[in-house]
């Protein structure tokens, strides 16, 4: 059961800039429900056609990682440099590749 | 626009700085690493106590001086010279309102609530920039406005935009996109004003003549008297120093000024060739002081005007909630 509200609740806004790109986080407003929120967010982020699409979230919806485990989270990818492409020699007669 | 380029202590007396806790060594180290390395600082991250309290003083003063900044402006809506002037006008006071949600959003991300922050401002205990407690006699002062006080507030949010608080970073990137707008609009309407009669070029000098000394005073006191700004500095929270960025703002305003054919009020306003800068008089900075200390002509009346506007609003942000709370149990039970 979700609590009941008591202020206004805080929300992300992600706006599209352009049909083909992605949705782009672009900061956060405070608004009563998800409609509220789309148009203060079209108000506040969009004044200069800056976008086609926007998505808000509210901000309690998200999780993050924590930095302070950055270290143990994001290691296990720091020692396979075999996973970029730069890692391998190719003869240059082979060109583009 | 608008923050003063400085931090002041909210209230009279109040530290700046407060004796910061013992903070645990390690983490400090790795900040101050981070910090050093020109790295940024994000919400979730470890951050000194003292690091915290200066951001949430110096981003919230920056928020209350964007909405306190929409007053003296909103006053000239109902009075532009043409609809187009009234578009424009409109146009930018919603930007600066805009601009006062981007810097609360990034002082929430510290732990401080937007009602709290608010709450400080309508009781008096916040300050805001000492510039917006000058009134706006006429319509060339909306054109200055433009012109000089947003001129200067770009100069100081340009390096803002590389704060080593990342919120607040993005935000002023946000804001500095909006702010050329806001400069060129004022500038060109005085250009306007300027090829019409005799009795509106003087309108235009004589509002030159009020905000000038004014707008040298919003990038604080000389670094000497700023003994606060060293540790700014030293955070990557400031980048250029108070009469560094005067200098900048001075040397691109002659120029300016000399175009739009006024004159700038300070006698001693002179190129020193061996110093590549105009050189300027002396600021009047027991005037600057006695209103940022609320003794302005219109502090009293700003405040008020705000906290009306706040309390006026009131039944909308209700009804809002209500409407909401009605909503929530009806979604829920067809999501069901």
């Amino acid at each position: 059961m979700t609590a009941a509200l008591k202020d206004w609740p805080l929300w992300e806004v992600f706006v599209r800039s352009k049909q083909g790109l992605e949705h782009k986080h672009c900061g956060s407003l405070h608004a009563s429900d998800a409609r509220h929120a789309l148009e203060m967010a079209r108000d506040v982020y969009t004044r200069r056609q800056e976008g086609v699409s926007i998505w808000v979230v509210p901000s309690a919806q998200i999780t993050a990682s924590n930095p302070d485990d950055k270290g143990e989270l994001f290691d296990p990818a720091a020692d396979k440099i075999y996973r970029h492409p730069t890692f391998y020699e190719i003869p240059e007669a082979v060109g583009h590749m | 626009m608008y923050t003063q380029s400085f931090s002041v202590a909210d209230q009279p007396g109040q530290p700046l700085r407060s004796v910061p806790p013992a903070e645990p060594a390690d983490l400090l180290a790795r900040f101050e690493a981070r910090i050093d390395a020109d790295g940024r600082i994000e919400p979730q991250d470890w951050m000194p106590q003292a690091y915290r309290k200066t951001l949430v003083r110096q981003i919230s003063q920056h928020a209350h001086s964007e909405i306190v900044g929409m007053l003296p402006e909103g006053n000239w809506i109902s009075r532009a010279p043409s609809l187009k002037r009234k578009a424009i006008l409109i146009a930018k006071v919603q930007d600066e309102g805009g601009h006062g949600l981007y810097l609360y959003s990034a002082a929430e991300t510290l732990g401080t609530g937007r009602a709290e922050m608010l709450d400080a401002l309508h009781a008096g205990r916040a300050k805001y920039s000492s510039i917006f407690n000058y009134p706006t006699l006429n319509w060339a002062d909306v054109g200055v406005i433009g012109w000089l006080v947003d001129g200067a507030a770009i100069m100081n949010q340009v390096p803002l935009c590389r704060c080593s608080y990342g919120p607040y970073a993005r935000a002023m990137i946000r804001v500095c996109k909006e702010e050329s707008f806001h400069q060129r609009q004022g500038y060109e309407a005085l250009l306007v004003m300027m090829q019409g009669t005799a009795e509106q070029q003087a309108m235009v000098q004589d509002s030159v003549n009020r905000w000038w000394w004014k707008c040298l005073a919003m990038f604080g006191p000389p670094d000497a008297d700023s003994p606060h700004s060293a540790q700014g500095v030293k955070w990557g929270i400031k980048r250029i120093s108070n009469d560094d960025l005067r200098q900048k703002f001075i040397d691109a305003t002659v120029p300016q000024a000399q175009v739009l054919g006024v004159t700038l009020p300070d006698p001693d306003l002179k190129w020193n060739e061996a110093r590549g800068h105009y050189d300027h008089g002396p600021i009047d900075w027991d005037e600057f002081w006695s209103t940022v200390n609320g003794n302005g002509p219109c502090n009293k009346e700003r405040l008020a005007t705000r906290v009306k506007a706040h309390n006026d609003g009131q039944w909308v942000r209700d009804a809002a909630l209500a409407h909401a709370r009605k909503q929530q149990p009806r979604a829920m039970k067809e999501a069901a």
